[in-house]
């Protein structure tokens, strides 16, 4: 077990110095000069770009900036936006626990109406409700998000009044006010992903309950409760977690559309908003910072899945 | 005599299907007394599983049983879908094939035996997980303690076949099917297994339902048997006597078809032609297509008869011994 661990810490180490050589890498293909951008109205004037240039690097070869950025990196220092002159570490920090409430919340939706539906329609095979919920999980699936969300804020926010169509209030200032800014978010991204924990659930439930111990189990004289919420749910749990996780992943990547349509101060809008800025180092230290996000969790998973499959836990 | 453990009456399964309506088991009638052991021999696909499953009412879905399966003296069919579950594990339990299988791999085998005794005798978790452990040293598994606390796929195929049978025992159930329980196993594990359900059947006074196409196993274990093809009994006689005086074609074919370790003569015979299509039985006597001894009269289903007490086969030609001999 602790071996193998150390063998998958092993692997993620090439991992991420080729992510850092591809997130650098793309910089340097964006079009566009940001010494012009960040020039402004002083565009035209040589002395002030070459100041610039200067000042940022740009002027240096690109395996000195890629060493003096990673350096920095490593340090935990993400350099400085050019934009909104703040350290960019700051910026993350500060972005991280909106998108990471969000991302909780879309997952917990997704968590509640996803594996009880696939259970479900694994169990009632091809009855009423297998269809129904097939249904809704291709609803889900095929619904754009931000077509959802604009129907959900015309519905309650326009329509019933019930909840505010945008902003953001932090969850420690005020819980109630901040769930009722980042619930339909949540449910808009929530259900992607539940549609997709649905089609898992139902066919790995599909397979756990025609296996043999189960048979057994019902021999055994369990409810069906028993046989289908333990027997075969412990099984067909296994991969459904290790999904989840990487799907929890691309919820907390952040959510370009669903951010700007409910204008939540998350992930998601930092990144588009650097992108336009050309702000370099903030889109560099975003993709990062999520790349970084995706790596961790994708070791939990691969932890998860050893946990839970006693197959796997003594070899 | 005993009244029986388990009496099945004309037991009928249909399910439908695609391209028609199945009926695997057709009429079978047989019974086991307590601490006796049935045989029910015939090749795949004859309906022995069926039966198995249909008196343990493990049937799928849209299965229809007909006819009346009696344990102990109450009709099981007559039962709610909740009642017969609550037989199942306590009073009969069942022992599958596929020792491999059959095991949950999320759970520890002790698990899996407690929960049957939680369950049918209210045992709290750590006594049930005590008497699991009991049960682990009955069916002598070696260090009964740790085996308990170790995942199937850590057990050997032998080692999990007896976690199945420690699991089927331990609520002392009065009847125990084996379905085929030493097929996947290796010959010498599967000497102990027999041994070791002979020997707790003799102990405990369980009727014994053991299914299987090994006529060896049938000889040493059996004190019935009941001989099923195609869905119907051909034959049903006291071990010895099926032995020893064989009436059924099918059963003499089956007989000679067995290998055979002593004598010397390493000659195998077999039965010509295959076994029906179950959708489209042949009318009669569903073995007379591939029967050397039909008659036209085989177009008729041949009632099931006496020939011998206790020794009853299906068959318009029987007894056959003697027309074997005057053709010998």
């Amino acid at each position: 077990m602790w071996n193998w661990l150390l063998k998958r810490l092993g692997q993620v180490l090439p991992t991420l110095v080729i992510l850092s050589f591809i997130i650098f890498g793309l910089q340097q293909l964006m079009p566009g000069d940001p010494a012009v951008i960040l020039a402004g109205e002083e565009r035209g004037d040589p002395q002030v770009l070459a100041q610039i240039r200067a000042e940022l690097r740009l002027d240096q070869p690109i395996w000195a900036q890629y060493f003096y950025w990673i350096g920095n990196v490593l340090q935990g220092d993400f350099g400085f936006s050019w934009r909104i002159r703040m350290p960019v570490s700051d910026l993350i920090l500060e972005k991280l626990p909106v998108t990471a409430q969000l991302a909780s919340m879309a997952f917990l939706i997704a968590l509640v109406i996803g594996v009880p539906l696939g259970i479900l329609s694994a169990v009632k095979k091809d009855t009423a409700w297998d269809w129904l919920a097939n249904a809704v999980a291709l609803f889900g699936i095929s619904t754009p998000n931000f077509w959802l969300g604009i129907m959900m804020i015309l519905f309650f926010s326009v329509q019933l009044g019930w909840l505010p169509p945008s902003g953001y209030v932090p969850l420690w200032e005020d819980p109630v006010q901040s769930l009722a800014t980042t619930i339909m978010p949540a449910f808009v991204l929530g259900t992607g992903v539940a549609s997709v924990l649905m089609r898992h659930t139902r066919a790995a439930m599909l397979t756990a309950l025609s296996q043999d111990y189960v048979r057994t189990a019902r021999a055994k004289g369990l409810t069906e409760r028993v046989v289908v919420w333990k027997h075969a749910l412990r099984n067909a749990l296994i991969p459904v977690v290790t999904l989840g996780t990487i799907e929890f992943g691309r919820l907390l990547a952040g959510a370009v559309l669903t951010e700007q349509i409910f204008t939540i101060p998350g992930f998601g809008k930092l990144v588009v908003d650097a992108v336009f800025n050309r702000d370099y180092p903030v889109v560099q230290g975003v993709v990062l910072a999520t790349a970084l996000i995706f790596v961790a969790l994708s070791l939990l998973a691969d932890i998860l899945y050893m946990a839970i499959n006693p197959r796997l836990r003594q070899a | 005599m005993s009244p029986p453990m388990l009496e099945l009456t004309q037991v009928s399964v249909e399910f439908p299907t695609d391209r028609g309506r199945l009926r695997p088991v057709d009429g079978i009638s047989f019974r086991v007394e307590a601490g006796k052991t049935l045989a029910v021999v015939g090749e795949s696909g004859c309906g022995k599983s069926v039966t198995a499953l249909a008196v343990m009412g493990l049937l799928p879905q849209g299965a229809e049983i007909g006819g009346g399966i009696r344990l102990d003296g109450e009709e099981l069919l007559a039962l709610t879908p909740d009642q017969r579950r609550a037989r199942r594990g306590g009073a009969m339990a069942m022992v599958f094939q596929e020792p491999m299988t059959s095991l949950n791999p999320a759970f520890t085998a002790g698990e899996q035996v407690a929960e049957a005794l939680r369950l049918h005798q209210g045992l709290a978790p750590d006594a049930a997980f005590a008497r699991a452990v009991e049960m682990f040293a009955r069916v002598r598994i070696p260090e009964p303690e740790r085996r308990a606390r170790n995942y199937p796929h850590q057990l050997s195929g032998g080692m999990r076949q007896r976690v199945m049978i420690a699991m089927a025992l331990a609520c002392r159930p009065r009847l125990l099917i084996a379905d085929e329980p030493t097929t996947a196993l290796d010959v010498t594990v599967q000497a102990q297994i027999l041994a070791l359900i002979d020997e707790l059947k003799t102990e405990s006074g369980t009727a014994v339902v053991l299914i299987t196409h090994d006529l060896g196993v049938v000889a040493d274990h059996a004190d019935e048997v009941v001989v099923m093809y195609a869905g119907r009994v051909a034959e049903r006689a006291p071990a010895a006597s099926l032995f020893a005086r064989p009436q059924h074609p099918y059963t003499i074919g089956l007989l000679g078809a067995a290998p055979r370790l002593e004598g010397g003569v390493a000659r195998l015979a077999s039965i010509e032609g295959t076994v029906p299509d179950l959708l489209h039985p042949p009318p009669g006597c569903r073995f007379a297509p591939r029967c050397p001894f039909a008659l036209d009269r085989c177009a008729q289903q041949p009632p099931l008869a006496a020939i011998l007490p206790g020794h009853d086969v299906a068959c318009w030609r029987a007894p056959l011994d003697t027309l074997l001999e005057a053709a010998a």
